[in-house]
């Protein structure tokens, strides 16, 4: 199994990618232009943080033993008694806890006092990821969601997507409304960036999909026969999910606004990406092609909610990550197929109801763990260090305020925007052009 | 001597830049705008968001010109700028008191 060490170095390395640049760019570009390096700086201090946590505590809660809920702390504390060729197994992990909490930045865009972020992400992790981590993950008999419920997560439909896009919509809520939200034209500012974002997206989530494989061989022949089967079938449709999904929330968006956009597009992506990666071992691609395409549609619908309902989830952690983590891990249910990892049928291949029901309550435990722990967490800090910069600190621009920098020097001539016509009156000069 | 002031659309700004030296207008100056007439302006949608942007670009022509020539720019930008459609600009018209050619110091018809 040599080969499969090697590509767990390869694997870890691109799901780390996926936070440091991906989500920041992805992100960023979204953002407005004062607001952009806050954006990318709490994706990069997240890294920091997380990753220093979890090689303390966050691997022995996760992995280190039963438990339902999460396993004791301080059992492999540091990696006390985890040898060398153990490591990349717990750096691995490591990079799943630091996106989870990313992920979580784009619901309070613009506004979040740096100081409570950086509170934040440790007490979070602590609370909700590992705890997650080691019901889902670990799946020990004891474990909550995959020992004891046995909902099917390959790589983080529940413990990763619901948990982040959770927590999301609850700090959204705590935090309040960007001012001008709903009045005012809070466009993206730079969608080359969120482009450029979503396609390094998806390059690391084939080691974040992919790297998941867990073997149940007895013998080194059957696991390097699982790693070559399972592997394609992981890759295959972690593909066909996020082609079909970019399909889905641009027929839908161009159903419901005439304009398939580039905005769509890599939303799309992202959410055929999120929906897949609880059932990416689970079904097979015609499966797959059916998840993603739901995931892009019903999020592109998704994705709207928040100006019905009134929260301001300004980047759409919601939309995308709770919604399409919802599909992905209850459309198991229906699409799972027995030559699949987990060897269960779903409702279209004559499993029955079992299998759905399974995934369903797993979901609703995500939910509810994560939304409860989350609001305690949040409001902790809310009455302590307070989430929100002031009024003008946020109008002015939390880049500046919070990190004393802006992103870009540029001037342009006359306001607004440019249209380019004049610049390019100066660039081409060629022998005897006239003046 | 008067100031011609013309505010079209970007994509018409080559045709008359065109149009105009064929005439024999020398120099202008040139700036990139934004503003809004009667079109006020377009929408543009975010993940289902619409919004109304306001503001729409525009290219200012500003060219200084003698009497005699002012009807004819005038002319040549509306024929050159027109599509017929709703926000293709608008041109004036306004007295110049004194014009002065920096490189020499001449005054006037002779700087225009």
């Amino acid at each position: 199994m040599d080969g499969y060490y090697a590509f767990m170095l390869v694997a870890t390395a691109f799901v780390l990618m996926m936070t440091v640049p991906a989500l920041a760019l992805f992100y960023g570009g979204m953002s407005r232009s004062k607001s952009v390096l806050n954006m990318m700086m709490m994706s990069y201090i997240a890294v920091a943080i997380v990753g220093i946590l979890y090689v303390a505590v966050g691997w022995s809660m996760g992995f280190g033993g039963g438990g339902t809920f999460f396993h004791d702390p301080f059992d492999l504390f540091w990696l006390d008694g985890v040898t060398t060729d153990g490591y990349i197994g717990v750096m691995f992990q490591a990079t799943f806890a630091i996106i989870t909490v990313a992920l979580i930045s784009g619901a309070v865009a613009d506004r979040m006092k740096f100081a409570a972020w950086v509170a934040f992400v440790p007490i979070w992790a602590l609370v909700c990821y590992f705890p997650m981590a080691h019901m889902v993950f670990s799946c020990t008999d004891d474990s909550l969601i995959c020992g004891r419920i046995g909902a099917q997560d390959y790589a983080g439909g529940t413990a990763v997507h619901i948990n982040a896009g959770m927590a999301g919509l609850v700090l959204a809520v705590l935090i309040g409304k960007r001012i001008g939200f709903g009045k005012e034209a809070l466009r993206p500012h730079n969608l080359t960036l969120t482009m450029l974002g979503a396609g390094l997206l998806w390059m690391g989530w084939y080691g974040f999909n992919v790297g998941s494989i867990v073997f149940g061989g007895a013998t080194d022949e059957e696991n390097t026969a699982q790693f070559f089967s399972e592997t394609g079938r992981t890759f295959a449709n972690t593909t066909l999910a996020t082609m079909a999904a970019i399909l889905g929330w641009l027929l839908i968006e161009y159903l419901m606004h005439r304009k398939a956009t580039s905005l769509g597009a890599a939303s799309g992506i992202v959410a055929g990406l999120v929906a897949i990666t609880p059932a990416c071992g689970a079904v097979d691609i015609e499966g797959a092609v059916a998840i993603g395409a739901v995931a892009g549609a019903v999020c592109a619908w998704a994705v709207g909610l928040k100006y019905r309902l009134g929260y301001d989830d300004s980047l759409d952690v919601v939309g995308v990550h709770l919604v399409g983590g919802i599909i992905g891990t209850v459309l198991i249910g229906v699409f799972s197929t027995s030559e699949g990892a987990g060897g269960i049928d779903g409702l279209l291949y004559g499993g029955g109801l079992g299998s759905l029901g399974d995934q369903a309550l797993g979901a609703l435990v995500a939910i509810a763990f994560s939304g409860v722990l989350t609001a305690v967490v949040g409001l902790a800090i809310k009455y302590t260090i307070g989430l929100r910069v002031s009024e003008e600190d946020e109008v002015e621009g939390i880049d500046f305020v919070a990190h004393g920098e802006s992103a870009y020097d540029i001037h342009t001539s006359g306001g607004g925007g440019g249209t380019g016509v004049l610049a390019a009156r100066t660039v081409p000069v060629t022998e005897g052009a006239s003046a | 001597m008067k100031l011609v002031t013309a505010v079209i659309k970007p994509h018409k700004w080559e045709d008359v830049r065109e149009a105009l030296e064929t005439f024999g207008v020398t120099g202008m100056t040139v700036s990139e705008v934004s503003g809004y007439g009667r079109q006020k302006g377009h929408t543009e949608v975010y993940r289902g968001a619409e919004y109304d942007i306001a503001l729409v670009p525009k290219i200012r022509i500003e060219i200084v010109v003698d009497d005699n020539d002012a009807e004819d720019v005038v002319g040549i930008v509306v024929k050159t700028a027109q599509t017929g459609r709703i926000g293709d600009g608008k041109v004036w018209v306004s007295p110049v008191e004194t014009v002065v050619r920096v490189r020499t110091g001449e005054r006037d018809e002779s700087a225009v």
